[in-house]
C-alpha cells in the first residue's frame, strides 16, 4: 500500500469558494484561508468498499428504478477511467452519480421545477471501477432546467459525480457536462471556477466508438484525483 | 484526454458544488424514495465493535447565521484502538476490523440537525513525528453553495489533556479559533452526546483543513 503523502492541492484547478456569480456561495463559502497540514493516516486511508455491498444494476440507470417501462430520453452511456495525478489507475474505487431525468426534473421531495417526473426513473447510480480504474454507467441524458440565482439561470445538462479515492484526503463531488451544451458557457456553477482549462476538463466527449449502434450512444469522461509524493528524502516537519 | 503536464503529472479534476439535491444519489431514503438494496454510510456498532458509544450532532450555520438544512456530512475516524480500516494502516498492535469508521448523513430538512451514532476513536500514531494525536473526527461538508468540499476535525471537549498536546490543534495560531474544533458535551444525557455546531464564516468560522 502506498504510504506517500498527496501532493498538495492546486487550488487554481477549483472554484473560489465565494464566488459572485454564485450567489449562495457568498453565504457559505469560507472567508478565512484552510489550515494545511501534512498528509496524516487518517487522510492517507479512508473507507475500502466491496462489490458484495453493491447490487448488479447498480450502475444501470436505465433499469435501477424502471417499474413498468423504460425511462424516457435519450439513452446515453457514460464511461471512463479514474486516475490519480501520477496517471495511476485507482481500483476498486467507489463512483457514485445522480442526475436530472430528461425533463430536467429530480426525483426529490425539495425539486419543485415544473418538469415531470418519470415513474421509471430515479436518477442515481453507483459503481467500484476495475482494475484499469474504468467504470461505466448506463442512463439517460439529463435535461437542461432553471435554478434561482439570477433571474434565467439555466444549468447545462450534467451529471453529479461523487468519487473515492484509496485516501481521504482524495474525496472529490463535481459535475460533468456534455460536449457541444451552448447552455455550458453560460454557467454560473462551472464559470465559479477561473480557469478554463479546468472547465472544460468536466467536459464528456462523445465517444462513438463506445456507443452501440442502434442503441446507445457513449461520452467519455476521465476523472483525476490527487497524486502522491515519492518520499525519497524525509525531515521531520510539523504536522499529523 | 486529460493533458498531462511536462512531467507526466494530471492535474486533479477541478471541484463542484453538490448542489440541493445531492440527497438522490447518496442518501437517497432522504430525497424521499428507496432504490439500493444497501444503502452506504449508516455506521453499524454491532456488539463485536469495541469502544465507548457515542453520539455526535451538531448543526451547519451560513454567514447570516441561519442553519443549513440541505448539506451532506460524512464522518472518517479510527478505532477504540486509534486504527484505521485500512490497508496503509499496516502497523502491528490491536485494532478492531468490525468497525469500518466511515459514516454519510444528511442534514434534517426542517431542524438542520445532523447526528451520528458511533464510536469514541483512539489516539493515532502521528506519522511525521513522535506522540500520538488526541482522539478527532475528520467531518467532511458539502452542499449547495460549497464550492469545493470542506474538511474539518471533531475534537473532544474531555480530552484536554490530549488537545492541549495536539500538534493540529496547537498548530491553530489563535487559541479562540481552536475552541470551533471542540465538541462540548452535554451535561445529564444518558447517551456520551457532544454537539459540534460548524460556522461556514463569522467570527465562530470553523477552522477548516487543506491536507
Amino acid at each position: 500500500m502506498p504510504q506517500e503523502d498527496f501532493i498538495q492541492r492546486d487550488l487554481a484547478q477549483h472554484p473560489l469558494a465565494i464566488s459572485p456569480l454564485y450567489k449562495t456561495s457568498m453565504f457559505r463559502g469560507p472567508t478565512r484561508p484552510p489550515l494545511s497540514l501534512k498528509t496524516g493516516m487518517s487522510d492517507l486511508a479512508g473507507p475500502v468498499f466491496g462489490a458484495e455491498e453493491l447490487g448488479p444494476r447498480d450502475n444501470d440507470l436505465i433499469l435501477n428504478y424502471a417499474k413498468e417501462g423504460a425511462p424516457v430520453g435519450e439513452r446515453i452511456i457514460i464511461h471512463g477511467r479514474v486516475l490519480d495525478g501520477n496517471a495511476r489507475p485507482l481500483r476498486s474505487v467507489l463512483v457514485e452519480l445522480w442526475q436530472a431525468n430528461a425533463s430536467g426534473k429530480y426525483r426529490h421531495r425539495n425539486d419543485n421545477y415544473i418538469g415531470a417526473i418519470d415513474p421509471n426513473f430515479g436518477g442515481c447510480g453507483r459503481c467500484l471501477t476495475e482494475g484499469d480504474g474504468r467504470y461505466v454507467f448506463r442512463t439517460i441524458k439529463p435535461g437542461p432546467y432553471p435554478f434561482r440565482n439570477k433571474v434565467n439561470d439555466w444549468r447545462p445538462a450534467h451529471v453529479h459525480f461523487s468519487v473515492f479515492g484509496t485516501g481521504f484526503a482524495q474525496r472529490l463531488i463535481t459535475q460533468m457536462y456534455f460536449e457541444g451544451d451552448p447552455l455550458i458557457r453560460h454557467d454560473s456553477i462551472l464559470n465559479t471556477i477561473p480557469d478554463a482549462a479546468a472547465r472544460d476538463r468536466l467536459v464528456a466527449r462523445l465517444d462513438l466508438a463506445a456507443s452501440v449502434p442502434l442503441d446507445t450512444l457513449a461520452y467519455r469522461w476521465d476523472i483525476v484525483l490527487r497524486g502522491t509524493r515519492a518520499t525519497v528524502f524525509e525531515n521531520k516537519l510539523q504536522g499529523n | 484526454m486529460i493533458v498531462p503536464d511536462a512531467l507526466g503529472y494530471l492535474p486533479e479534476t477541478p471541484s463542484q458544488t453538490a448542489g440541493p439535491f445531492v440527497h438522490i444519489g447518496l442518501i437517497p431514503r432522504q430525497a424521499g424514495f428507496d432504490i439500493f438494496e444497501n444503502n452506504l454510510g449508516s455506521i453499524t456498532l454491532g456488539s463485536e465493535v469495541q469502544g465507548q458509544r457515542i453520539r455526535i450532532e451538531g448543526r451547519i450555520f451560513d454567514g447570516t447565521g441561519a442553519v443549513i438544512r440541505d448539506a451532506l456530512v460524512e464522518i472518517w475516524q479510527a478505532d477504540s484502538f486509534g486504527r484505521f480500516n485500512h490497508p496503509a494502516d499496516d502497523a502491528a498492535g490491536p485494532r478492531d476490523t468490525a468497525f469500518r469508521g466511515w459514516g454519510r448523513t444528511g442534514t434534517d430538512f426542517e431542524t438542520g440537525t445532523w447526528s451520528f451514532a458511533t464510536i469514541k476513536p483512539g489516539r493515532i500514531a502521528r506519522r511525521h513525528g513522535e506522540g500520538r494525536l488526541a482522539p478527532h473526527i475528520l467531518v467532511w461538508i458539502v452542499a449547495r453553495g460549497i464550492n469545493l468540499g470542506l474538511l474539518t476535525r471533531l475534537y473532544f471537549e474531555d480530552e484536554a489533556a490530549a488537545n492541549g498536546e495536539d500538534p493540529v490543534l496547537r498548530l491553530i495560531e489563535q487559541p479562540e479559533r481552536r475552541k470551533t474544533l471542540i465538541a462540548r458535551r452535554v451535561s445529564g444525557a444518558a447517551e456520551n452526546t457532544y454537539v459540534f455546531d460548524i460556522h461556514l464564516q463569522g467570527a465562530e468560522e470553523t477552522v477548516f483543513f487543506d491536507v
